[in-house]
Protein backbone atom coordinates (compact mmCIF):
# COMPACT_ATOMS: atom_id res chain seq x y z
CA UNK A 1 0.00 0.00 0.00
CA UNK A 2 1.45 3.18 -1.11
CA UNK A 3 1.50 6.16 1.04
CA UNK A 4 -0.68 7.91 -1.40
CA UNK A 5 -3.36 5.35 -1.09
CA UNK A 6 -3.42 5.83 2.40
CA UNK A 7 -3.74 9.09 2.37
CA UNK A 8 -6.59 9.00 -0.64
CA UNK A 9 -7.94 6.11 1.94
CA UNK A 10 -8.35 8.21 4.75
CA UNK A 11 -9.94 10.83 2.71
CA UNK A 12 -12.79 8.39 1.05
CA UNK A 13 -13.27 7.32 5.03
CA UNK A 14 -14.11 10.56 5.85
CA UNK A 15 -16.24 11.90 2.96
CA UNK A 16 -18.54 8.80 2.62
CA UNK A 17 -19.00 8.45 6.65
CA UNK A 18 -19.97 11.84 6.62
CA UNK A 19 -21.63 12.23 3.34
CA UNK A 20 -23.81 8.76 4.72
CA UNK A 21 -24.16 10.84 8.76
CA UNK A 22 -25.82 13.82 6.49
CA UNK A 23 -28.25 11.13 4.70
CA UNK A 24 -29.42 9.83 7.78
CA UNK A 25 -29.79 13.70 9.11
CA UNK A 26 -32.04 13.89 6.54
CA UNK A 27 -34.25 11.06 7.35
CA UNK A 28 -34.31 12.46 10.92
CA UNK A 29 -35.74 15.53 10.15
CA UNK A 30 -38.31 13.93 7.82
CA UNK A 31 -42.00 12.22 8.76
CA UNK A 32 -41.49 8.69 9.93
CA UNK A 33 -43.43 6.17 7.16
CA UNK A 34 -44.55 3.98 9.95
CA UNK A 35 -49.14 3.28 10.17
CA UNK A 36 -49.90 3.14 13.44
CA UNK A 37 -52.18 0.19 13.10
CA UNK A 38 -54.92 -0.10 14.78
CA UNK A 39 -55.61 2.58 17.55
CA UNK A 40 -53.00 5.88 16.01
CA UNK A 41 -55.38 6.26 12.42
CA UNK A 42 -56.66 9.77 11.57
CA UNK A 43 -59.20 7.07 9.64
CA UNK A 44 -60.06 3.45 10.49
CA UNK A 45 -57.63 1.37 7.55
CA UNK A 46 -61.15 -0.09 6.57
CA UNK A 47 -61.97 3.69 4.89
CA UNK A 48 -59.31 3.89 3.04
CA UNK A 49 -59.47 0.93 1.11
CA UNK A 50 -60.48 0.29 -2.40
CA UNK A 51 -64.44 -0.45 -2.85
CA UNK A 52 -63.20 -3.73 -4.47
CA UNK A 53 -61.48 -4.70 -1.57
CA UNK A 54 -62.34 -8.20 -1.00
CA UNK A 55 -62.77 -8.28 2.90
CA UNK A 56 -65.64 -10.54 4.73
CA UNK A 57 -68.90 -11.13 3.24
CA UNK A 58 -71.84 -9.44 3.56
CA UNK A 59 -75.50 -10.09 2.65
CA UNK A 60 -78.31 -6.94 2.10
CA UNK A 61 -81.02 -8.94 2.57
CA UNK A 62 -83.78 -6.66 1.68
CA UNK A 63 -82.29 -6.62 -1.83
CA UNK A 64 -81.55 -10.53 -1.74
CA UNK A 65 -83.57 -12.24 -4.00
CA UNK A 66 -83.63 -15.31 -3.29
CA UNK A 67 -82.06 -16.90 -6.19
CA UNK A 68 -79.19 -19.68 -4.61
CA UNK A 69 -76.91 -18.52 -7.77
CA UNK A 70 -74.34 -17.45 -4.95
CA UNK A 71 -74.60 -21.03 -3.40
CA UNK A 72 -73.98 -22.68 -6.56
CA UNK A 73 -71.31 -20.81 -7.35
CA UNK A 74 -69.69 -21.13 -3.95
CA UNK A 75 -66.81 -23.45 -4.68
CA UNK A 76 -66.15 -24.74 -1.14
CA UNK A 77 -69.89 -24.32 0.22
CA UNK A 78 -69.40 -21.95 3.00
CA UNK A 79 -73.11 -20.49 1.79
CA UNK A 80 -75.70 -22.49 3.10
CA UNK A 81 -79.30 -21.16 2.19
CA UNK A 82 -82.61 -22.26 2.46
CA UNK A 83 -85.69 -21.20 0.38
CA UNK A 84 -89.42 -22.06 0.65
CA UNK A 85 -91.41 -21.09 -2.08
CA UNK A 86 -95.23 -19.81 -0.99
CA UNK A 87 -97.27 -21.73 -3.97
CA UNK A 88 -100.74 -18.94 -3.36
CA UNK A 89 -98.44 -15.63 -3.76
CA UNK A 90 -95.44 -17.57 -5.47
CA UNK A 91 -93.08 -15.56 -2.82
CA UNK A 92 -89.97 -16.94 -2.12
CA UNK A 93 -89.33 -16.67 1.23
CA UNK A 94 -85.45 -17.16 2.89
CA UNK A 95 -85.72 -18.73 6.08
CA UNK A 96 -81.55 -19.51 6.03
CA UNK A 97 -78.82 -17.54 4.78
CA UNK A 98 -75.49 -18.70 6.45
CA UNK A 99 -71.72 -17.70 5.86
CA UNK A 100 -68.91 -19.55 7.15
CA UNK A 101 -66.64 -16.74 6.55
CA UNK A 102 -64.03 -19.26 8.46
CA UNK A 103 -64.08 -21.48 5.25
CA UNK A 104 -64.47 -18.56 3.23
CA UNK A 105 -61.56 -18.07 0.76
CA UNK A 106 -62.61 -14.35 -0.55
CA UNK A 107 -62.63 -15.60 -3.97
CA UNK A 108 -65.70 -13.44 -4.55
CA UNK A 109 -67.35 -15.41 -7.12
CA UNK A 110 -70.45 -15.96 -5.03
CA UNK A 111 -70.52 -11.87 -5.69
CA UNK A 112 -70.35 -12.13 -8.98
CA UNK A 113 -73.61 -13.93 -10.45
CA UNK A 114 -75.62 -12.38 -7.82
CA UNK A 115 -78.27 -10.09 -9.57
CA UNK A 116 -78.59 -7.08 -7.23
CA UNK A 117 -75.41 -7.07 -5.91
CA UNK A 118 -76.81 -8.16 -2.56
CA UNK A 119 -74.25 -10.44 -1.20
CA UNK A 120 -70.58 -8.41 -1.48
CA UNK A 121 -67.24 -8.33 0.47
CA UNK A 122 -67.04 -5.38 2.09
CA UNK A 123 -63.64 -3.74 3.32
CA UNK A 124 -63.69 -4.71 6.97
CA UNK A 125 -61.03 -7.39 7.61
CA UNK A 126 -60.57 -7.76 11.16
CA UNK A 127 -62.33 -11.08 11.80
CA UNK A 128 -60.74 -12.30 14.93
CA UNK A 129 -62.83 -14.21 17.30
CA UNK A 130 -62.46 -16.29 20.03
CA UNK A 131 -64.90 -19.56 18.09
CA UNK A 132 -65.12 -21.16 15.05
CA UNK A 133 -69.14 -20.96 16.04
CA UNK A 134 -68.91 -17.02 16.19
CA UNK A 135 -67.55 -16.91 12.85
CA UNK A 136 -70.40 -18.35 10.70
CA UNK A 137 -72.61 -15.15 10.17
CA UNK A 138 -76.37 -15.72 10.11
CA UNK A 139 -78.02 -13.50 8.10
CA UNK A 140 -81.26 -14.51 8.79
CA UNK A 141 -83.47 -14.55 12.43
CA UNK A 142 -86.81 -14.98 11.12
CA UNK A 143 -87.69 -16.29 7.80
CA UNK A 144 -88.32 -13.04 5.47
CA UNK A 145 -89.73 -12.80 1.57
CA UNK A 146 -87.37 -12.18 -0.95
CA UNK A 147 -86.64 -8.96 -2.75
CA UNK A 148 -88.41 -8.89 -6.13
CA UNK A 149 -87.11 -6.63 -9.09
CA UNK A 150 -89.41 -3.95 -9.92
CA UNK A 151 -89.96 -2.81 -13.67
CA UNK A 152 -89.16 0.53 -12.70
CA UNK A 153 -86.62 2.91 -10.51
CA UNK A 154 -87.07 1.03 -6.90
CA UNK A 155 -89.71 3.71 -5.26
CA UNK A 156 -88.43 2.80 -1.37
CA UNK A 157 -85.37 5.12 -1.07
CA UNK A 158 -83.57 2.83 1.40
CA UNK A 159 -83.50 0.09 -1.13
CA UNK A 160 -82.47 2.33 -4.16
CA UNK A 161 -79.90 2.89 -1.80
CA UNK A 162 -78.80 -0.46 -1.48
CA UNK A 163 -79.38 -1.80 -4.85
CA UNK A 164 -77.22 1.56 -6.17
CA UNK A 165 -74.23 -0.02 -4.27
CA UNK A 166 -74.95 -3.46 -5.34
CA UNK A 167 -74.99 -2.34 -8.70
CA UNK A 168 -72.10 -0.65 -8.81
CA UNK A 169 -70.58 -3.41 -7.05
CA UNK A 170 -71.82 -5.88 -10.08
CA UNK A 171 -70.99 -3.67 -12.32
CA UNK A 172 -67.59 -2.82 -11.56
CA UNK A 173 -67.26 -6.94 -11.39
CA UNK A 174 -68.23 -7.56 -14.92
CA UNK A 175 -65.83 -5.15 -16.13
CA UNK A 176 -62.18 -5.70 -14.66
CA UNK A 177 -60.11 -3.26 -16.98
CA UNK A 178 -60.67 0.29 -15.90
CA UNK A 179 -59.98 1.38 -19.87
CA UNK A 180 -63.21 -0.18 -20.83
CA UNK A 181 -65.88 2.24 -19.90
CA UNK A 182 -68.53 1.14 -22.30
CA UNK A 183 -68.83 -2.77 -21.36
CA UNK A 184 -71.77 -2.64 -18.97
CA UNK A 185 -73.46 -5.42 -18.42
CA UNK A 186 -77.20 -6.43 -19.22
CA UNK A 187 -78.75 -6.24 -15.14
CA UNK A 188 -82.17 -7.09 -14.65
CA UNK A 189 -82.58 -4.17 -12.82
CA UNK A 190 -81.34 -0.88 -13.30
CA UNK A 191 -78.97 0.81 -10.63
CA UNK A 192 -81.12 3.80 -8.73
CA UNK A 193 -80.66 7.28 -10.30
CA UNK A 194 -79.34 8.48 -6.76
CA UNK A 195 -76.32 5.81 -6.19
CA UNK A 196 -75.27 5.39 -2.70
CA UNK A 197 -71.72 6.64 -0.95
CA UNK A 198 -69.55 3.58 -2.63
CA UNK A 199 -68.83 1.87 0.49
CA UNK A 200 -72.46 2.14 2.32
CA UNK A 201 -72.27 -0.79 4.12
CA UNK A 202 -69.39 -1.53 6.88
CA UNK B 1 -17.33 17.80 46.85
CA UNK B 2 -14.13 16.86 48.19
CA UNK B 3 -12.14 19.73 48.01
CA UNK B 4 -15.76 21.20 49.96
CA UNK B 5 -15.22 18.61 52.58
CA UNK B 6 -11.55 19.88 52.89
CA UNK B 7 -12.31 23.32 53.06
CA UNK B 8 -14.36 22.05 55.88
CA UNK B 9 -11.60 19.97 57.76
CA UNK B 10 -9.47 23.23 57.35
CA UNK B 11 -11.84 25.48 59.16
CA UNK B 12 -11.42 23.05 61.82
CA UNK B 13 -15.61 22.17 61.77
CA UNK B 14 -14.65 18.22 62.08
CA UNK B 15 -11.64 19.53 64.62
CA UNK B 16 -9.72 16.71 66.33
CA UNK B 17 -12.54 14.80 66.96
CA UNK B 18 -11.07 11.00 66.47
CA UNK B 19 -14.47 10.26 64.24
CA UNK B 20 -13.66 13.18 61.84
CA UNK B 21 -11.93 10.08 59.28
CA UNK B 22 -15.30 8.56 59.58
CA UNK B 23 -17.67 11.31 58.91
CA UNK B 24 -15.13 12.42 55.93
CA UNK B 25 -15.78 8.61 54.48
CA UNK B 26 -19.67 8.71 55.04
CA UNK B 27 -20.04 11.77 53.63
CA UNK B 28 -18.15 10.60 50.76
CA UNK B 29 -20.16 7.47 50.26
CA UNK B 30 -23.54 9.30 50.27
CA UNK B 31 -21.96 12.46 48.07
CA UNK B 32 -20.87 8.71 45.04
CA UNK B 33 -24.18 7.55 46.15
CA UNK B 34 -26.21 10.92 45.09
CA UNK B 35 -24.31 11.41 41.58
CA UNK B 36 -24.69 7.62 41.12
CA UNK B 37 -28.12 7.65 41.49
CA UNK B 38 -29.03 10.89 40.50
CA UNK B 39 -26.63 11.17 37.01
CA UNK B 40 -25.38 7.65 36.04
CA UNK B 41 -28.41 5.60 36.53
CA UNK B 42 -31.21 8.01 34.98
CA UNK B 43 -28.91 8.70 32.09
CA UNK B 44 -28.18 5.01 31.63
CA UNK B 45 -31.37 4.03 31.44
CA UNK B 46 -33.58 7.01 30.07
CA UNK B 47 -31.11 7.20 27.10
CA UNK B 48 -32.22 3.61 25.85
CA UNK B 49 -35.90 5.15 25.41
CA UNK B 50 -33.98 8.42 23.30
CA UNK B 51 -31.60 6.36 21.60
CA UNK B 52 -34.33 4.03 20.36
CA UNK B 53 -36.23 7.08 19.13
CA UNK B 54 -33.48 8.40 17.77
CA UNK B 55 -32.71 5.23 15.76
CA UNK B 56 -36.37 4.71 14.57
CA UNK B 57 -36.76 8.44 13.12
CA UNK B 58 -33.38 7.57 11.53
CA UNK B 59 -35.09 4.48 10.00
CA UNK B 60 -38.24 6.62 9.07
CA UNK B 61 -40.67 4.46 12.16
CA UNK B 62 -42.27 5.74 15.02
CA UNK B 63 -39.90 4.18 18.08
CA UNK B 64 -41.12 3.12 21.12
CA UNK B 65 -44.32 5.64 22.06
CA UNK B 66 -46.68 3.50 24.01
CA UNK B 67 -45.72 3.55 27.53
CA UNK B 68 -46.38 7.14 29.42
CA UNK B 69 -45.84 10.39 27.26
CA UNK B 70 -44.43 9.78 23.85
CA UNK B 71 -43.31 6.50 25.32
CA UNK B 72 -41.08 8.09 27.76
CA UNK B 73 -41.24 5.48 30.51
CA UNK B 74 -40.23 2.96 28.09
CA UNK B 75 -36.84 2.80 30.14
CA UNK B 76 -38.84 1.47 33.57
CA UNK B 77 -41.18 -0.64 31.86
CA UNK B 78 -37.75 -2.51 30.41
CA UNK B 79 -36.08 -2.24 33.70
CA UNK B 80 -39.31 -4.00 35.69
CA UNK B 81 -39.15 -6.54 33.19
CA UNK B 82 -35.89 -7.51 33.61
CA UNK B 83 -35.41 -7.22 37.37
CA UNK B 84 -38.64 -9.64 37.44
CA UNK B 85 -36.88 -12.16 34.95
CA UNK B 86 -35.45 -15.85 36.74
CA UNK B 87 -31.71 -15.40 37.69
CA UNK B 88 -30.56 -18.44 35.52
CA UNK B 89 -26.71 -19.68 35.74
CA UNK B 90 -26.27 -22.44 32.81
CA UNK B 91 -25.78 -25.89 34.53
CA UNK B 92 -21.61 -26.13 33.13
CA UNK B 93 -21.00 -22.66 33.62
CA UNK B 94 -18.52 -21.51 35.97
CA UNK B 95 -21.24 -20.48 38.22
CA UNK B 96 -19.13 -17.89 40.72
CA UNK B 97 -16.80 -16.31 37.69
CA UNK B 98 -20.28 -15.73 35.79
CA UNK B 99 -22.29 -14.27 38.71
CA UNK B 100 -19.66 -12.02 39.15
CA UNK B 101 -18.28 -10.96 35.97
CA UNK B 102 -21.53 -8.04 35.23
CA UNK B 103 -20.65 -6.38 38.61
CA UNK B 104 -17.47 -5.99 37.45
CA UNK B 105 -18.29 -4.48 34.54
CA UNK B 106 -20.60 -2.40 36.59
CA UNK B 107 -17.83 -1.29 38.46
CA UNK B 108 -16.28 -0.15 35.25
CA UNK B 109 -18.97 2.25 34.96
CA UNK B 110 -19.64 3.19 38.26
CA UNK B 111 -16.09 4.06 39.11
CA UNK B 112 -15.32 7.04 36.25
CA UNK B 113 -17.91 9.09 37.63
CA UNK B 114 -15.59 10.18 40.71
CA UNK B 115 -13.88 12.34 38.21
CA UNK B 116 -16.89 13.81 36.45
CA UNK B 117 -16.03 17.37 36.90
CA UNK B 118 -19.71 18.67 36.07
CA UNK B 119 -19.18 22.17 37.32
CA UNK B 120 -16.34 23.90 38.88
CA UNK B 121 -17.43 22.83 42.48
CA UNK B 122 -19.17 19.75 41.95
CA UNK B 123 -16.93 17.02 40.99
CA UNK B 124 -16.44 13.93 43.78
CA UNK B 125 -13.05 14.03 43.68
CA UNK B 126 -10.74 16.28 41.77
CA UNK B 127 -7.79 13.74 41.29
CA UNK B 128 -4.12 14.95 40.33
CA UNK B 129 -4.57 12.14 37.81
CA UNK B 130 -8.03 12.08 36.78
CA UNK B 131 -7.20 11.37 33.06
CA UNK B 132 -5.31 8.75 33.79
CA UNK B 133 -7.84 7.37 36.16
CA UNK B 134 -10.48 7.39 34.16
CA UNK B 135 -8.46 5.28 31.09
CA UNK B 136 -7.34 3.03 33.88
CA UNK B 137 -10.57 2.49 35.50
CA UNK B 138 -13.00 2.76 32.26
CA UNK B 139 -10.42 -0.66 30.81
CA UNK B 140 -11.99 -3.10 33.88
CA UNK B 141 -14.77 -3.40 31.59
CA UNK B 142 -12.47 -5.91 30.03
CA UNK B 143 -12.26 -8.02 32.90
CA UNK B 144 -15.46 -8.33 33.61
CA UNK B 145 -16.33 -8.50 29.71
CA UNK B 146 -13.51 -11.87 29.36
CA UNK B 147 -15.15 -13.13 32.68
CA UNK B 148 -18.34 -13.56 31.43
CA UNK B 149 -17.64 -14.98 28.13
CA UNK B 150 -15.01 -17.80 29.49
CA UNK B 151 -17.48 -18.42 32.75
CA UNK B 152 -20.29 -19.12 30.54
CA UNK B 153 -19.25 -21.84 29.00
CA UNK B 154 -20.23 -21.13 25.58
CA UNK B 155 -18.70 -20.72 22.01
CA UNK B 156 -20.55 -17.66 21.36
CA UNK B 157 -20.21 -16.24 24.89
CA UNK B 158 -16.26 -16.49 24.33
CA UNK B 159 -15.84 -15.72 20.85
CA UNK B 160 -18.00 -12.37 22.02
CA UNK B 161 -15.16 -12.03 25.01
CA UNK B 162 -12.49 -12.36 23.30
CA UNK B 163 -13.29 -9.91 20.76
CA UNK B 164 -14.58 -7.68 23.29
CA UNK B 165 -10.47 -7.97 25.12
CA UNK B 166 -9.11 -7.36 21.57
CA UNK B 167 -11.19 -4.54 20.95
CA UNK B 168 -10.85 -2.44 24.01
CA UNK B 169 -7.25 -3.14 24.92
CA UNK B 170 -6.09 -2.19 21.17
CA UNK B 171 -8.29 1.03 21.22
CA UNK B 172 -7.24 2.16 24.39
CA UNK B 173 -3.90 2.93 22.73
CA UNK B 174 -4.90 5.39 19.94
CA UNK B 175 -7.22 6.44 23.11
CA UNK B 176 -4.55 7.42 25.39
CA UNK B 177 -2.48 8.68 22.73
CA UNK B 178 -5.15 11.51 21.46
CA UNK B 179 -4.99 12.23 25.13
CA UNK B 180 -1.93 13.21 25.72
CA UNK B 181 -1.80 16.18 23.44
CA UNK B 182 -4.05 17.84 25.75
CA UNK B 183 -2.26 16.68 28.39
CA UNK B 184 0.98 18.49 26.54
CA UNK B 185 -0.92 21.59 26.51
CA UNK B 186 -2.08 21.80 29.66
CA UNK B 187 0.37 20.73 31.97
CA UNK B 188 -1.63 19.03 34.09
CA UNK B 189 -3.74 15.28 34.51
CA UNK B 190 -6.80 17.09 36.94
CA UNK B 191 -10.23 16.94 34.74
CA UNK B 192 -10.73 20.51 36.75
CA UNK B 193 -7.26 21.87 35.48
CA UNK B 194 -7.80 20.41 31.98
CA UNK B 195 -10.90 22.26 31.67
CA UNK B 196 -9.51 25.63 33.32
CA UNK B 197 -6.54 25.50 30.86
CA UNK B 198 -9.71 26.61 28.59
CA UNK B 199 -11.74 29.06 28.06
CA UNK B 200 -16.04 29.23 27.71
CA UNK B 201 -15.59 30.68 23.63
CA UNK B 202 -14.86 28.11 21.21
CA UNK B 203 -11.56 28.97 20.10
CA UNK B 204 -10.00 28.48 23.22
CA UNK B 205 -10.86 24.89 23.44
CA UNK B 206 -8.43 22.74 22.53
CA UNK B 207 -10.26 21.23 19.93
CA UNK B 208 -9.10 24.51 17.77
CA UNK B 209 -5.59 25.19 19.86
CA UNK B 210 -3.44 23.38 16.82
CA UNK B 211 -4.12 21.83 13.57
CA UNK B 212 -3.40 18.27 15.51
CA UNK B 213 -5.88 18.06 17.85
CA UNK B 214 -9.07 17.93 15.65
CA UNK B 215 -7.88 14.56 14.43
CA UNK B 216 -6.77 13.80 18.14
CA UNK B 217 -10.36 14.77 19.03
CA UNK B 218 -12.19 12.16 15.99
CA UNK B 219 -9.79 9.77 17.08
CA UNK B 220 -10.63 9.84 20.93
CA UNK B 221 -14.44 10.01 20.22
CA UNK B 222 -13.96 6.86 17.68
CA UNK B 223 -12.15 4.64 20.51
CA UNK B 224 -14.65 5.84 22.94
CA UNK B 225 -17.40 3.80 20.66
CA UNK B 226 -14.83 1.06 20.19
CA UNK B 227 -14.64 0.49 23.71
CA UNK B 228 -17.91 0.92 24.43
CA UNK B 229 -18.47 -1.66 22.41
CA UNK B 230 -20.81 0.64 20.01
CA UNK B 231 -21.91 0.29 16.29
CA UNK B 232 -19.72 0.36 13.71
CA UNK B 233 -17.38 -1.62 16.45
CA UNK B 234 -19.95 -3.88 18.64
CA UNK B 235 -18.69 -7.47 16.77
CA UNK B 236 -18.72 -8.72 20.22
CA UNK B 237 -22.32 -8.67 20.29
CA UNK B 238 -22.58 -9.11 16.56
CA UNK B 239 -25.96 -10.81 16.57
CA UNK B 240 -25.83 -12.23 13.36
CA UNK B 241 -22.72 -14.24 14.61
CA UNK B 242 -22.54 -14.63 18.61
CA UNK B 243 -25.56 -14.34 19.31
CA UNK B 244 -25.45 -11.74 22.03
CA UNK B 245 -21.52 -12.32 22.44
CA UNK B 246 -20.91 -12.51 25.99
CA UNK B 247 -23.98 -11.57 27.55
CA UNK B 248 -25.61 -15.00 25.55
CA UNK B 249 -26.03 -16.99 28.54
CA UNK B 250 -27.15 -14.11 30.85
CA UNK B 251 -30.70 -13.32 32.42
CA UNK B 252 -32.67 -10.21 33.79
CA UNK B 253 -30.61 -8.31 36.44
CA UNK B 254 -27.03 -9.49 35.26
CA UNK B 255 -28.12 -9.32 31.59
CA UNK B 256 -29.90 -5.23 32.53
CA UNK B 257 -26.40 -4.68 34.08
CA UNK B 258 -24.18 -5.43 31.25
CA UNK B 259 -25.96 -3.28 29.08
CA UNK B 260 -26.53 -0.76 31.84
CA UNK B 261 -22.95 -0.14 31.98
CA UNK B 262 -22.78 -0.12 27.67
CA UNK B 263 -24.90 2.69 27.66
CA UNK B 264 -23.99 4.52 30.54
CA UNK B 265 -20.51 4.35 29.63
CA UNK B 266 -21.71 6.64 26.24
CA UNK B 267 -21.86 9.31 28.66
CA UNK B 268 -18.31 8.75 30.29
CA UNK B 269 -16.53 9.03 26.66
CA UNK B 270 -18.50 11.93 25.80
CA UNK B 271 -17.54 13.55 28.71
CA UNK B 272 -14.06 12.49 28.13
CA UNK B 273 -14.25 14.36 24.83
CA UNK B 274 -16.15 17.14 26.25
CA UNK B 275 -13.85 17.67 28.97
CA UNK B 276 -10.80 17.57 27.07
CA UNK B 277 -11.48 18.99 23.47
CA UNK B 278 -14.26 21.04 24.00
CA UNK B 279 -14.14 23.30 27.15
CA UNK B 280 -15.98 20.70 29.95
CA UNK B 281 -17.74 23.11 31.96
CA UNK B 282 -16.56 26.30 31.06
CA UNK B 283 -19.19 29.19 30.42
CA UNK B 284 -19.18 33.09 30.64
CA UNK B 285 -19.51 34.48 33.78
CA UNK B 286 -22.63 35.43 33.50
CA UNK B 287 -23.56 35.75 37.50
CA UNK B 288 -21.65 36.46 41.05
CA UNK B 289 -23.60 33.92 42.90
CA UNK B 290 -21.73 30.50 43.02
CA UNK B 291 -24.65 28.88 42.84
CA UNK B 292 -26.17 29.81 39.83
CA UNK B 293 -22.70 30.02 38.43
CA UNK B 294 -22.37 26.16 38.96
CA UNK B 295 -26.23 25.32 37.76
CA UNK B 296 -24.93 27.07 34.54
CA UNK B 297 -22.00 25.45 34.12
CA UNK B 298 -23.24 22.06 34.65
CA UNK B 299 -25.79 22.83 32.33
CA UNK B 300 -23.11 23.85 30.10
CA UNK B 301 -21.18 20.17 30.62
CA UNK B 302 -24.30 18.28 30.11
CA UNK B 303 -25.51 20.26 26.67
CA UNK B 304 -21.91 19.39 25.51
CA UNK B 305 -21.91 15.84 26.63
CA UNK B 306 -25.76 15.20 25.13
CA UNK B 307 -24.21 16.73 22.26
CA UNK B 308 -21.54 14.10 21.98
CA UNK B 309 -23.98 10.87 23.10
CA UNK B 310 -26.65 12.45 20.13
CA UNK B 311 -23.80 12.25 17.57
CA UNK B 312 -23.40 8.70 18.77
CA UNK B 313 -26.57 7.27 18.00
CA UNK B 314 -26.17 9.13 15.21
CA UNK B 315 -23.40 7.02 13.96
CA UNK B 316 -25.01 3.89 15.10
CA UNK B 317 -28.05 4.77 12.77
CA UNK B 318 -25.66 5.64 10.20
CA UNK B 319 -23.03 3.01 9.97
CA UNK B 320 -22.68 -0.77 9.91
CA UNK B 321 -20.76 -3.15 11.69
CA UNK B 322 -16.83 -2.98 10.32
CA UNK B 323 -15.13 -6.73 9.70
CA UNK B 324 -13.09 -7.80 12.99
CA UNK B 325 -9.94 -7.40 10.38
CA UNK B 326 -11.29 -3.91 9.08
CA UNK B 327 -11.69 -2.83 12.74
CA UNK B 328 -8.02 -3.92 13.89
CA UNK B 329 -6.90 -2.35 10.82
CA UNK B 330 -8.38 0.61 11.59
CA UNK B 331 -7.13 0.89 14.76
CA UNK B 332 -3.48 -0.41 14.28
CA UNK B 333 -2.52 0.90 10.56
CA UNK B 334 -4.31 4.26 10.67
CA UNK B 335 -5.75 5.44 14.48
CA UNK B 336 -2.22 4.50 16.01
CA UNK B 337 0.20 6.54 13.46
CA UNK B 338 -2.43 9.31 13.17
CA UNK B 339 -2.51 9.90 17.35
CA UNK B 340 1.28 9.87 16.95
CA UNK B 341 1.78 12.25 14.66
CA UNK B 342 -1.17 14.00 16.27
CA UNK B 343 1.32 13.73 19.69
CA UNK B 344 4.42 14.69 18.01
CA UNK B 345 2.63 17.47 16.47
CA UNK B 346 1.15 19.08 19.26
CA UNK B 347 4.42 19.10 21.21
CA UNK B 348 6.40 21.01 18.24
CA UNK B 349 3.31 23.13 18.37
CA UNK B 350 3.17 23.77 21.98
CA UNK B 351 7.87 24.39 21.93
CA UNK B 352 7.04 26.81 19.19
CA UNK B 353 3.94 28.51 20.99
CA UNK B 354 3.65 27.66 24.36
CA UNK B 355 0.83 29.92 25.37
CA UNK B 356 -1.36 29.17 22.03
CA UNK B 357 -1.96 30.75 18.57
CA UNK B 358 -4.78 32.53 18.55
CA UNK B 359 -4.91 32.74 15.01
CA UNK B 360 -4.55 29.42 14.06
CA UNK B 361 -7.65 28.59 16.40
CA UNK B 362 -9.70 31.23 14.90
CA UNK B 363 -8.92 30.03 11.50
CA UNK B 364 -9.64 26.57 12.43
CA UNK B 365 -13.26 27.25 14.11
CA UNK B 366 -13.72 29.24 10.69
CA UNK B 367 -13.01 26.00 9.31
CA UNK B 368 -14.88 24.08 11.55
CA UNK B 369 -17.82 26.25 11.04
CA UNK B 370 -17.74 26.41 7.60
CA UNK B 371 -18.00 22.46 7.11
CA UNK B 372 -20.67 22.36 9.68
CA UNK B 373 -22.51 25.14 7.23
CA UNK B 374 -21.52 22.70 3.90
CA UNK B 375 -22.78 19.66 5.97
CA UNK B 376 -26.31 21.64 6.69
CA UNK B 377 -26.41 22.16 3.53
CA UNK B 378 -25.78 18.60 2.43
CA UNK B 379 -28.42 17.53 4.63
CA UNK B 380 -30.93 19.73 3.34
CA UNK B 381 -30.49 18.78 -0.22
CA UNK B 382 -30.84 14.83 1.06
CA UNK B 383 -33.95 16.00 2.60
CA UNK B 384 -35.78 17.41 -0.91
CA UNK B 385 -34.52 14.47 -2.34
CA UNK B 386 -36.58 12.30 0.15
CA UNK B 387 -39.54 14.87 0.21
CA UNK B 388 -39.78 13.74 -3.66
CA UNK B 389 -40.00 9.93 -2.50
CA UNK B 390 -43.02 10.78 -0.07
CA UNK B 391 -44.74 11.44 -2.98
CA UNK B 392 -44.17 8.73 -4.65
CA UNK B 393 -45.05 6.90 -1.25
CA UNK B 394 -47.89 4.33 -2.05
CA UNK B 395 -49.67 4.08 0.68
CA UNK B 396 -50.52 8.31 1.45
Amino acid sequence: MGVASYFRQIREAVVTIVDGMAVSASHLIRRPYTIQYPDRLERRVQETLPFRYRGILDVDLEICTGCLACERACPIDCIAMAIEKNAQTREIVISQFDIDIAKCMYCGLCSEPCPTGAIHHTTEFEGSDFSLESLILRFVNEPVVAYKPKKGPEPDPELARMLGAGMRYVDEWAQPAADKPAARSAAPVKPAPSAGPPDAKA
Amino acid sequence: MQAWLDSLIARGDFGARPDAALAYGIAMAIACALVLALIALPFASIVTWVERRVWARIQSRVGPNRVGPQGFLQWLADGVKHVCKEDLAPEEADARLFKLAPWLVALGFFLPWAVMPFSSALILADLNVGILYLTAVTALTVVGVLMAGWASNNKWSLLGGIRSAAQIVSYEIPAGLSILPVVLMSGTLSMEGIIRAQGWAPQSWFLFANPFCVPAATILFISGLAENNRTPFDLPEAESELVAGFATEYTGMRYLLFYMAEWGNMFVSAAIVATLFLGGWRAPALSRSAVAMNTIEFAVFNLKVLTIVFVSMWVRGTLPRVRIDQMMALCWKYFVPIAFVDLLGTAGWVALWPDGNPIASWLLLACAAAGIVLFVRRVAIYARRSRMELRLRPTS
